[in-house]
Order: structure tokens, then C-alpha cells, then sequence
């Protein structure tokens, strides 16, 4: 598939600036890739490579070595079941089996409709509100196999799709000083930070995400169905007595 | 009541609405300690590092200061702060990214500036978007307001920050692996010596490595001085730990607690803290400080969270996670899927860690679905001395980094513990709690 668009390539020019040796650019730069294809093509890895002076097959080695990165299509949403240790003690292999279940497909596959692929993931430290999952990587927790099934059906319908962005979006928030300048940011010399306006800071493409109150809600709605009222963070949001879990006192 | 009335110094600000916003931060006293900072000299600011005696909140423990009196002179030196959190059942660095990202600038410039570093990374787990937009936002703020940038609050001092997202490897919050992939590589650990970051770091560079927490303390430390911190705690173990409770209990979440004045048996049973085991259940036994610490059972939950305290009775307080595993736990299972995890997240440069983990996996796997034969403990316990010579605590290394050895101490404390309830699997055949074998469609390594 795809190259990196013009304005991606725009995005990875401006990273590759930030660090002293052009190579630890790579796997910011693969995250934006992602974010465009949804997963890692070759012409795409080949056309990083050329950004960074790196082989095709050097990126690809690198880039199959992180779990996020996916070399060959997934689906829409990428659904990762915790099955560590916190969350095995409060049923998340019961919740991985009804996931299965519920989904016709085995963790490592993919819909027909290519609409979900499931993960059996190790610990997405949120903890706290075990058994939980996340959908490109946004938090849901406390989940049981009732709730799953009502957050497929919510993703499939679409009633999520401001909480939950296209499979490989990493930050929706980008760098927005210092860029433009190659060598400024290197051993301090920092470069004239450009007038900032910080109203603006808030705003362009990438920058939805900049206060996510939605996606805090969101999660923390699905965290509280199951009672136990603790936010995607860890943090208590209705303890008893009105109380959270950092107010000990 | 066992709960000390401490400042909370790191979570202080967490709850208030929009607490990751510089609006927020600034409304109470942000900034103000890399403003008091930036007055001092470097030294100064060292020795009230070593005055509040802050032990590294990554899991090994190691003071900051005296880790910063280790750095090589020559230049440049870089600043890498430890953001990935993948240790199963730790979920406060996480917090603290998403809750308070100028907190974590804030105490990183402090230490930029006290080591004289040129540049510094925020190393963000991949797994966490809303960590790293927070946290960019936050950034791009700070470097607005002139936090960060050139000539910082008109001090002469200037320097740049990097949010860097890592991509899912859990090996990679090993430091040496961690400068690794933030040289664009895949995330081998070094061999140590000679690649102790302080001496030869990232791109070779003398290099601090330090852990979310362990810089999130620095902004309270300068505005109030080391000895504040070190009138905290006890011993070694000095100020407030975040201490992430997660497993069978009642209230799981993370608590900042005083060190060395709170027991175990506080943290988990308090009515403000754990609030006691789920379901009226009884402790069966609990993971102290993280996956690859041996476990504890009920008579010791009066040992106090602090990290000597917990290492006299043979374990450690790691990352600061604690798990109580109640009356209806398998502890065959529980072992295996710590083992699993680890043995998933081996690099495989190493042998006794790549294949050793393979087969203590297998081993507690057919154990639990009822296959185990008698001579499965001498085999467990002779595939962990082979990983660890000695099954000791702490480990003996064999391996490059303690990822190896990090798969024999919950198997050995397990079988240890709990032998008669390994002898049950293998001779009826079955495990004895339900559902009583590993779900069917997961059994296959
Ligand atoms: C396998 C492995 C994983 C680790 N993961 C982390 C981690 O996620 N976060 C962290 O801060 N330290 C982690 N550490 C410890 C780091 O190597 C290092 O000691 C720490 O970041 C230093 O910071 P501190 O002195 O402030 O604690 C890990 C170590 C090992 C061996
Ligand atoms: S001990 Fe394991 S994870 Fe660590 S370097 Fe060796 S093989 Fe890799
Ligand atoms: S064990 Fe599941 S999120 Fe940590």
C-alpha cells in the first residue's frame, strides 16, 4: 500500500529533527505510518527507510520486534483481552473465552467482516479495574462478558467513534515548538521556541485529542457500570463516602 | 489508625478537575520548584537530592542522588525518563503520566538541570495514546509559558524535551534496553559493564535513567527542602511510596502512603485503603513488590512498606505493586501465568532465560491441566537453578539483564508455600479450584 503522505512526510521530517541521531526517529515516524494504513505496509516501511538513510528489511527487522506494530492488515479495531495476573484473578479468561466466543475467532484473528481483531495481551496497567481491554489502545475496564458484548456492538454501530480512533492513531496531539529547525533541539540549544498561542495549541488536525474529556467519560462510564468506580487511571471517582482511593485520610 | 497523616506529594494534585492542564498546575505552586532550582547551583540541588535519600521508584531501588554522582564528565550527557510501565499489576506511573504530565516535566527539567544534561527523552509506554497526548500537550504548554526551550524564566539555561512513544515490549523498561529503542533499534538489554548508562548511555553517552515517579518527587523536594522528605519514612526508605493494590481486594487502586509507618496488613485491609479481601474471603497469600518478587503469606502482613523492611523476610518491594490472591486462587495457575508473561517478553539473547522460561511454562501448564508427574517439582526447581543458580534471593545473574531471573522466584515461593497443593494437581489428575484446568481454547503454548 501506501507511501507516507506528503504530510506525513512533513510530520516525520519534523521528528527526525528532534534527535540528534536520525535513527531514533524510527519508531515515532513507524507510529505515524500506522496511524495512516492502519498497519505497517512495505512500500511504506521502504519509504521510512529512505527518510531515515535505513535498509527496508532494517525497519521491518526493527519494527517486528514491538507488539504494537502489525506488518500485515488487522481490522478496524484491535481488541486486546488482559489476561495477566491482576486481571486472570477476576475472570479475564472467562472474558477472553466469551470475547472468542462472542466474535467467532481465536486471539491472533480477525473478522471476516474485518471489522475486530483479538489480542490476548499482558498487563495494560490499568489494574485497578480488572478485568479490562482496551480498543486501539483506549481503556475500558471492568468489563465482564455482558459488557463486551455491548461495547462490540456500540464499536460496530459506531457510537464510539469519538472515543475510539482508526486502528494505529497514536497522539492526536502533536509537537508544535521547536520544529522546522534541524540540529536546533541538540544538546540543549532549544532554538527560540516560535510565539506559541496557546488557545491555538488546542486546535489543527492533529490536536482533537487535546482534552479527550470524552474519552475520560466514556471509559469511566463503562468503568462505573461495573460498580466498583474507579476511572481508566486507577483513580476512584465514587467511593463511598464520597471519598478517592488517593484520599486516605 | 495506621495511616499517617504525610503529605501526599506526588497525587496530591490528581482528582482536581483537569488536573494535567498548566492552568491547573500553576494554580498550585507549579513550576515554582524548577523556579527555586534554577537559583541554586547544580551541587546545591544534588545534595538536597541526597539529603532526601529518594530511592529509585522503578524497582531496583537505587538512590537517585548517589546514581547521579555516578555520571561520566564527558559531554554531552543526556536525561532519559523511565515511562514504560508494562509490569504486571503496576499501574502508577501510568497515572501520574495521564494525571499530572507537568509534574513529570517539571521534576525532569530539576534533574536535567542538576546533571547538567543537554537534552532530555520522556520515554511514554506505546499502550498509553492518552498519556503521550497529554503529556505532548502539556509539554507544548510548558514550552510556551517558558518552562522549557531557550533561556528558561530568564535563568541562561536552556534545554529541550522529547515525548518518545515506545511501541509494546516489556523488556524495553530495562534501562539498557530502553536506550536501545530510543536509538530506533529493537530492544536488547546491554551488558553490564561496560554499558552502565551513567558511563556509556544512549548513542554512548553518559546517560541518567530515571523512573517516572523517582523525578515527580523533585518539584515538592526543591520547595521543600530534602530533610522534609527524609522526616518521611525510615531508614533508607525516605518520603511517600504510590503503592498500585490491584488482585482480590475490595478497593484496588493506587495509594501514596508514608514509607515505613504502614503494614501490609493496612494496605489490604483498611477501610480507606484495600478495605479487606473481596466477597468476605479469606488471604491466601500476596505478590509484594511486583511479578517477580517470591510471595508472602498471611503471617506476613505486618512486615511495613519500606524497602529494607521487606527485604529482611526475603523479597522485595519492587515496583510497588501488590496483589493478595484469596482462598479460591490456584497457585499452579497463578504461577503460570506470571511465567508465561515473562518467558512471552524474553528478548532471547539468552539461553537459560529463552528456553528455561519455555519450560517452566510448560511444566506449571500440564501441571494445572492435570498431566503433572511426581518428578515436576525436582524438574521445576531444577530448570530455576538453572536460570538462577542457587534459586536465592535476591537471584544470582547469569543472564544479561534480570528478566531471567525473574521466572524462578514465584515458582519457587509457590511450591514452597504451597507443595501439598501442587502434589493435589499431579495426583488426582485435576486442579482443585474451578474452573479446574487452564479454559480449553488457551491450553496450547
Ligand atoms: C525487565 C525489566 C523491566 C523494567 N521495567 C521498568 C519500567 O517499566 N519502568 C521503570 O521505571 N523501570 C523499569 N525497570 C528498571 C530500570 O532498569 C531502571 O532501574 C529504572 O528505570 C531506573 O530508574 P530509578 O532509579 O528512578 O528507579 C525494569 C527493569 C527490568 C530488568
Ligand atoms: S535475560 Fe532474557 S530478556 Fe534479559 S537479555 Fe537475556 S534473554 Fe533478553
Ligand atoms: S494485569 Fe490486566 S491490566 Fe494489569
Amino acid at each position: 500500500m501506501a507511501r507516507l503522505t506528503p504530510a506525513n512526510e512533513e510530520r516525520a521530517r519534523q521528528l527526525i529533527a528532534l534527535y540528534p541521531h536520525h535513527r531514533s526517529a524510527l519508531i515515532p515516524i513507524l507510529h505515524i505510518l500506522q496511524g495512516q494504513d492502519g498497519y505497517l505496509s512495505e512500500d511504506g516501511m521502504k519509504h521510512v527507510g529512505e527518510l531515515l538513510g535505513l535498509s527496508a528489511a532494517e525497519v521491518r527487522g526493527t519494527a517486528t520486534f514491538y507488539d504494537m506494530f502489525h506488518v500485515e492488515p488487522v481490522g478496524k479495531y484491535v481488541v486486546a483481552v488482559c489476561t495477566n495476573i491482576a486481571c486472570m484473578l477476576q475472570g479475564a479468561y472467562e472474558l477472553l473465552e466469551a470475547a472468542q466466543d462472542q466474535l467467532g475467532i481465536a486471539p491472533g484473528g480477525t473478522t471476516a467482516d474485518g471489522m475486530f481483531t483479538l489480542e490476548d495481551a499482558e498487563c495494560l496497567a490499568l489494574c485497578g479495574n480488572a478485568p479490562c481491554a482496551t480498543v486501539n489502545w483506549r481503556f475500558f475496564g471492568d468489563l465482564d462478558p455482558q459488557r463486551f458484548a455491548q461495547l462490540t456492538e456500540d464499536l460496530r454501530a459506531g457510537r464510539l467513534d469519538a472515543e475510539v480512533p482508526p486502528h494505529g492513531t497514536l497522539s492526536r496531539v502533536d509537537r508544535n515548538v521547536g520544529l522546522g529547525a534541524p540540529g536546533q533541539s541538540v544538546h540543549g540549544a532549544g532554538g527560540p521556541p516560535p510565539p506559541v498561542d496557546v488557545a491555538a495549541a488546542a486546535g489543527g488536525p492533529h490536536d482533537a485529542g487535546i482534552e479527550l474529556a470524552t474519552s475520560l467519560t466514556m471509559t469511566a462510564v463503562i468503568a462505573h457500570e461495573g460498580g466498583r468506580g474507579l476511572d481508566h487511571t486507577g483513580t476512584r471517582t465514587d467511593a463511598p463516602g464520597g471519598t478517592d482511593s488517593q484520599d486516605q485520610r | 489508625m495506621s495511616v499517617t497523616d504525610a503529605p501526599r506529594i506526588v497525587t496530591r494534585r490528581l482528582g482536581t478537575p483537569r488536573s494535567w492542564t498548566l492552568e491547573t498546575y500553576l494554580a498550585d505552586g507549579g513550576y515554582q520548584g524548577l523556579r527555586k532550582a534554577l537559583t541554586m547551583t547544580p551541587e546545591e540541588i544534588h545534595e538536597q537530592v541526597n539529603t532526601a535519600n529518594i530511592l529509585g521508584r522503578g524497582g531496583a531501588g537505587f538512590e537517585a542522588g548517589r546514581k547521579w554522582g555516578m555520571l561520566a564528565k564527558p559531554t554531552p550527557v543526556y536525561l532519559t525518563i523511565n515511562g514504560d510501565e508494562s509490569e504486571p499489576a503496576t499501574f502508577k506511573d501510568h497515572m501520574l503520566i495521564e494525571g499530572d504530565p507537568h509534574q513529570l516535566i517539571e521534576g525532569a527539567l530539576i534533574c536535567a538541570y542538576a546533571i547538567g544534561a543537554d537534552q532530555v527523552f520522556l520515554f511514554v509506554r506505546g499502550e498509553f495514546p492518552l498519556g503521550i497526548e497529554r503529556l505532548q500537550a502539556a509539554l507544548n504548554e510548558a514550552y510556551a509559558y517558558g518552562a522549557v526551550g531557550k533561556d528558561i524564566f530568564a535563568s541562561g539555561w536552556s534545554i529541550d524535551v522529547v515525548v518518545h512513544p515506545g511501541a509494546g515490549a516489556y523488556i524495553c523498561g530495562e534501562e539498557t534496553a530502553l536506550l536501545e529503542s530510543l536509538e530506533g533499534k529493537r530492544g536488547y538489554p546491554r551488558i553490564k559493564p561496560p554499558f552502565f548508562p551513567a558511563v556509556v548511555g544512549l548513542y554512548g553517552a553518559p546517560t541518567i535513567v530515571n523512573n517516572v515517579e523517582t523525578v515527580s518527587n523533585l518539584p515538592w523536594v526543591m520547595l521543600n527542602g530534602g530533610d522534609a522528605f527524609a522526616a518521611l519514612g525510615e531508614g533508607r526508605s525516605k518520603g511517600t511510596k504510590l503503592l498500585a493494590l490491584a488482585g482480590h481486594v475490595n478497593r484496588p487502586g493506587n495509594y501514596e502512603l508514608e514509607f515505613a509507618k504502614v503494614s501490609f496488613r493496612d494496605l489490604i485491609f483498611d477501610p480507606s485503603l484495600g478495605a479487606g479481601i473481596r466477597d468476605g474471603g479469606e488471604l491466601k497469600a500476596f505478590i509484594p513488590g511486583g511479578a517477580s518478587s517470591p510471595w508472602l503469606g498471611p503471617e506476613h502482613l505486618d512486615v511495613l512498606l519500606a524497602n529494607e523492611k521487606i527485604a529482611e523476610v526475603g523479597t522485595m518491594a519492587g515496583s510497588g505493586s501488590v496483589v493478595p490472591m484469596d482462598h479460591t486462587t490456584c497457585m499452579v495457575r497463578a504461577a503460570w501465568r506470571i511465567v508465561r508473561f515473562f518467558h512471552r517478553e524474553s528478548c532471547g539473547q539468552c539461553t537459560p532465560c529463552r528456553e528455561g522460561g519455555g519450560w517452566l511454562e510448560k511444566i506449571l501448564q500440564r501441571i494445572e491441566n492435570g498431566q503433572g508427574r511426581e518428578s515436576d517439582l525436582d524438574l521445576l526447581m531444577d530448570v530455576c537453578d538453572n536460570i538462577s543458580p542457587g534459586v536465592r534471593w535476591p537471584p544470582a545473574q547469569t543472564t544479561i539483564c534480570v528478566l531471567g531471573p525473574s521466572m524462578p522466584p514465584p515458582v519457587a515461593s509457590g511450591i514452597r508455600m504451597f507443595r501439598d497443593e501442587y502434589l493435589a494437581h499431579i495426583r488426582d489428575g485435576r486442579c482443585p479450584f474451578p474452573p479446574d484446568r487452564l479454559p480449553g481454547k488457551l491450553a496450547s503454548v
